[in-house]
């Protein structure tokens, strides 16, 4: 592989007391689209701030193009930011928003027509060059932004929340929008987010933070199906934590207290206490046969599946969702399947 | 939005309230003055004739009327005395307004971008000189420059001039009074521009390849016009008018507006020569205050 295009290495930032990022290290490749997911306060923001030069890390480096980024302005990185609030220059038009940045590089009047004119043409603002600011609508301002931070052809485009701001519907559709232009532009973008939906959809690889720190980094299938902590398989997608002793005699499988549950046991040691995380899809449904018992206290109605709340053992309930057209109602027994691989066994947390 | 409905009696009244104010104490004077200024001059007590009585009838005051003439005006545009007190009234006051912007905008830039706690005691420490008595602070001035004062004591004792600088009595005396004196009303309304601002949109700028001078010049400054007219005009009008500090800190040949119409008021009791005077000046300064309007007015239709 040949180097990484972004290189974050034991990155440490504190602000007064509180740590906002330690010892955080990352890659991110040539035309990635990668996300930085986490709860507010991880520490995702603050390094999307280091690496567009808004914040100096207190140790670590950060490097583009194996160049050392420290004590470089932000003006000077060739890295673009698509601000949460948008941040667009209300004393200038849509024109000369997204020209800005042309006009600090320099350029001929032609040239920065031209980029603007194709840029403009992206993002569907054809008509809007010469509208003010304050006379766009939420989607008009978020392509605007977009717009204006891939004008200077940028190396990487830093994406700061940049859906939150618009309605769910809206949202969907912009999704593909952005997936499109990255694809187009083949520009590395680097997007921070709160929301895993986001962050599954768009993203080739994600990074998920907790408290200044670096959970998993994986493609968002890997992220989704072998979370590496208790605290991934919880923040991504909805999940069944299982606990119990590992039993490696035979086919290893996780003896809980309502029965025994298949699995793969990794390295972990015979008899160690760990949690199985097995999402709600995964779990098998039957009305009868083999599989754990149990019954339905209540479900959800969720169009595609239905979400069963399962009792199985005096105050352990699991989530298992059935599929379409199985009826359940409240208090009927149902058998609970649990097929090998299902889940994914996480070590007790120290 | 609601159909318009009519207004009670007591929105009325508030709403009258503000105007009649400004009738009674604005525009009644104000006509008062424009009436004098087209009255004759004469030697008597109120100095100027005619003069209407409330036992006037009609057909007096329609004669009365008929002695109105301009030749106060005629007056003002030959005496070069009164136009080259315009002429220095504004370029003093032009002046002194761009020196106070010049040292008013990095205050006011320091004060939006401290700590946010600091602020309201920044603020408060810039309105502080109002606390003591306008005249006193003049005053005050004369003592640090008069020929034996604390500024021309200061630099013989170091050495640095052998006599006395000829500071006191100066147009340049004048200059540093209105810059001092107005200083607040420049700063205050640049404070509330700057403050105003996102800080990211100078985030932005910068992270789209803007130096902090263009970063400064490209997004800072022009969003800080409103803040810039606004202090601009609260200082260059009442500058244009001051009669106190050119009394107090000029010299005799320090020629502004306000104390020639003083002269011409108390000491030549020509009080139809400086009530016209006084209208032209209003005539003056109402231009700037219509070009500023229009601008504005310009701004808003291109918002729609």
């Amino acid at each position: 592989m040949s180097a990484p295009l972004l290189s974050i290495k034991g990155v440490s930032k504190k602000f007064g007391a509180v740590v906002a990022l330690e010892e955080v290290s990352l890659d991110v490749g040539a035309g990635e689209f990668f996300a930085l997911l986490g709860p507010s306060g991880c520490g995702k923001t603050t390094l999307m701030r280091c690496i567009a030069g808004f914040e100096s890390p207190d140790a670590g480096t950060i490097s583009l193009s194996v160049v050392d980024l420290s004590g470089v302005p932000p003006y000077r990185r060739p890295v673009n930011m698509m601000f949460q609030s948008y941040a667009l220059f209300p004393h200038l038009n849509v024109f000369e928003n997204i020209a800005f940045g042309l006009r600090r590089q320099g350029g001929t009047r032609d040239a920065i027509d031209a980029r603007v004119g194709e840029l403009l043409a992206m993002t569907q603002l054809s008509a809007f060059g010469h509208r003010r600011i304050d006379e766009l609508s939420g989607g008009q301002k978020q392509r605007v932004a977009l717009a204006r931070a891939l004008a200077p052809r940028p190396k990487m485009l830093l994406l700061d929340e940049p859906l939150a701001a618009l309605d769910r519907k809206l949202r969907e559709e912009t999704q593909f929008q952005l997936k499109e232009i990255q694809r187009l532009t083949q520009t590395s973008f680097v997007i921070v987010t709160h929301d895993q939906d986001e962050a599954l959809a768009l993203a080739d690889r994600i990074a998920v933070m907790r408290a200044g720190r670096v959970e998993q980094v994986a493609g968002p299938m890997e992220i989704y199906d072998r979370p590496a902590t208790r605290f991934v398989a919880g923040f991504v997608g909805e999940t069944n934590f299982i606990e119990g002793r590992l039993d490696r005699n035979g086919a290893a499988a996780l003896v809980a207290e309502f029965g025994r549950i298949p699995c793969e046991p990794g390295d972990l040691p015979d008899g160690a206490r760990a949690t199985l995380s097995v999402r709600p899809e995964r779990i098998g449904v039957a009305r009868e046969g083999e599989g754990i018992a149990g019954f339905v206290e209540n479900f959800v109605f969720r169009g595609e599946t239905t979400l069963l709340r399962v009792r199985v053992a005096r105050d352990i309930v699991l989530r298992a969702a059935a599929c379409h057209g199985e009826r359940h109602a409240i208090g009927d027994s149902v058998r609970l399947n649990f097929p090998p691989g299902a889940g994914t066994l996480l070590a007790e947390e120290t | 939005m609601s159909a318009r409905r009519r207004l009670s009696l007591g929105e009325r009244l508030v709403i009258a309230a503000p105007y009649l104010w400004i009738g009674a104490f604005f525009l009644a004077p104000m006509l008062l003055i424009a009436k004098i200024s087209v009255s004759q001059s004469v030697l008597a007590r109120p100095p100027y004739r005619p003069i209407f009585e409330p036992s006037d009838s009609l057909a007096a005051i329609w004669a009365k009327a008929q002695t109105f003439s301009f030749d106060a005006y005629r007056a003002l545009m030959s005496d070069t005395l009164y136009l080259e007190s315009y002429l220095s009234s504004l370029t003093i006051a032009a002046v002194s307004t761009l020196i106070a912007l010049i040292i008013a905008y990095p205050f006011a830039l320091a004060m939006a971008r401290a700590p946010e706690r600091l602020r309201p005691m920044l603020i408060g420490l810039a309105a502080a000189p109002f606390w003591t008595s306008f005249l006193i602070r003049v005053y005050a001035w004369i003592a640090l420059l008069k020929d034996d004062g604390l500024i021309n004591n200061a630099l013989m004792a170091l050495g640095l001039i052998s006599a006395p600088l000829q500071m006191f009595a100066t147009t340049g005396a004048v200059v540093v009074g209105i810059v001092y004196s107005y200083l607040p009303f420049m700063l205050l309304p640049l404070y509330a521009a700057l403050e105003r601002q996102d800080p990211s949109l100078r985030e932005a700028a910068a992270d789209l390849g803007a130096s902090p001078a263009q970063v400064f010049l490209r997004v800072t400054l022009p969003l800080s016009r409103e803040g810039v007219i606004a202090g601009a005009l609260l200082v260059f009008i009442p500058a244009v008018g001051e009669f106190v500090i050119p009394d107090l800190l000029g010299g005799s040949e320090t020629l502004m507006i306000g104390r020639t119409l003083w002269n011409d008021f108390f000491s030549n009791h020509d009080w139809p020569a400086a009530s016209a005077a006084a209208i032209a000046l209003v005539a003056v300064l109402m231009i700037p205050l219509l070009l500023w309007e229009r601008a504005r007015l310009a701004d808003e239709d291109d918002a729609r």
